[in-house]
């Protein structure tokens, strides 16, 4: 029997959060391994279990995953969050690489100089503000469904939801404007599972801070 | 009836050379539509027609498709190059994952400065030879099959291909080293509808050159600073 799966990576949110979310929000329980050393990722290398030497990597149903995103289509696709047919599962994927790269600089972040940083906050309210939630309000609008694609919960629906709540930790007010994402945010956190990973003590991890990034620079120094 | 796909983009590979390559190895037409003036771009935002205001953008089968990798899994999955079942999907996404990491070096080189264009040359050809070919060739080595996945043609093959033909424009002999992958460029070159796609007269675009780096500032008014890696 396969287990359940097992996440390497550091203890932090990163590349590996997503992967957590969907996780927790199909249900399935999971075991994480964090990496706090220099020599725990070199040793990894060394075993050859890293296929592009990266982090992170989701041993799940026999094999060794890397990539993030193949691992998040891996794990829609064998829960049932990935839509019903072809052209659902392609609104899927415009909407979660659209919330991706939203993500990608909420990632980038930590790691800009202080210099930067306010301006990097602009930038991410809006981009928030002007290209992504437009999208997700008028979708939302438009079809007076309770989740983003096909009347169904979806990937896309934990990617919002963590985008959502991700962009709030910076930009408070973020939301206000945008009523249908303001009720979707109520709505998500009240699915049960989804819940659970909201509540203290679940596998979600806290906002990176500066012993993270130490960690980070550390464990992957050049 | 749904016609061709018809792809917008700048006329050169940028994020769309990928999406040509895929519908080519599938043996689908498509026609283009070339984004020359900031003009034809503000009226394709008008017009709605762009979900998150970006480029690449391809009609598809009723759909206005944005998002490079989601308009590439749909193209794999309708035209069967997306494995026999999830695992075979996960192996091929993992792969291309790989292959689209080493080509973003490569798509930024063009808007780079001259300095800064040497210095992302060696670090191509660092990634590629020792993180990215190797990984590749084992693969390859490991199964002796002809193609990446199941022992069938795949998106993933078309990927690599083009990846592996793109490190080589930087640096001709980087697959020296690298039997495996030296036959399968071969073999992957040879299979009709990407033998037409590497012939003169195809949809295929060449490097990019300084008219369109000119281009692609003009029209987005974005890429002005870009440093190497």
């Amino acid at each position: 029997m396969s287990g359940k799966p097992r996440l390497t990576y550091l203890n932090g949110r990163g590349r590996m959060e997503p992967v957590r979310w969907l996780l927790a929000a199909a249900g399935v329980e999971f075991e994480e391994i964090f990496l706090e050393t220099r020599e725990q990722y070199e040793k990894l290398i060394k075993d050859g279990v890293l296929m592009f030497q990266q982090v992170p990597l989701v041993e799940i149903d026999g094999m060794k995953m890397v990539q993030t995103r193949a691992i998040l289509s891996y794990i829609a696709g064998k829960y049932n969050l990935y839509g019903k047919d072809l052209k659902e599962r392609a609104l899927i994927d415009m909407y979660v690489e659209g919330i991706t790269d939203l993500m990608q600089m909420i990632l980038m972040f930590p790691f800009s100089p202080p210099e930067a940083k306010e301006k990097n906050i602009d930038s991410i309210k809006e981009r928030a503000t002007n290209r992504y939630f437009p999208v997700f309000e008028k979708a939302l609008k438009q079809h007076g469904q309770d989740f983003l694609v096909g009347n169904k919960f979806s990937w896309a629906d934990v990617q919002l939801i963590e985008a959502i709540l991700a962009v709030e930790e910076k930009i408070p007010a973020v939301l206000s404007g945008f009523p249908q994402l303001q009720a979707f945010k109520k709505r998500m956190s009240n699915m049960p599972t989804i819940k659970k990973f909201l509540q203290p003590g679940s596998p979600r991890k806290p906002p990176p801070d500066e012993c993270y990034v130490e960690t980070v620079l550390k464990v992957f120094k050049k | 009836m749904a016609g061709k796909p018809k792809l917008y983009y700048f006329d050169g590979r940028g994020k769309m050379e990928s999406i040509r390559w895929l519908l080519a190895a599938a043996g689908v037409e498509f026609e283009e539509e070339f984004l020359e003036t900031r003009e034809q771009y503000e009226k394709l935002l008008q017009g709605g027609s762009l979900l998150f205001q970006q480029v690449p953008m391809v009609e598809i089968d009723g759909m206005k498709m944005v998002q490079t990798r989601a308009i590439l899994s749909y193209i794999a999955a309708k035209y069967n190059l997306y494995g026999k079942d999830l695992k075979e999907r996960a192996l091929i996404d993992m792969y291309v994952g790989g292959t689209d990491d080493l080509m973003g070096f490569i798509l930024m080189f063009p808007f780079l400065s001259a300095e800064d264009k040497e210095k992302q040359r060696a670090f191509i050809v660092e990634k590629a030879t020792s993180r990215y070919f190797p990984a590749y060739e084992k693969v390859l080595k490991d199964h002796g099959q002809d193609f990446l996945v199941g022992n069938n043609f795949s998106w993933a093959d078309v990927h690599l291909l083009e990846a592996i033909l793109m490190v080589e424009e930087k640096k001709s002999d980087v697959l020296s080293g690298f039997p495996q992958l030296q036959a399968f460029k071969a073999r992957i070159s040879s299979i009709p509808s990407i033998k037409k796609f590497l012939q003169p007269g195809s949809q295929r675009k060449p490097v990019p050159d300084d008219k369109y780096v000119e281009t692609v500032r003009r029209v987005l008014r974005m890429y002005h600073d870009m440093k190497a890696n």
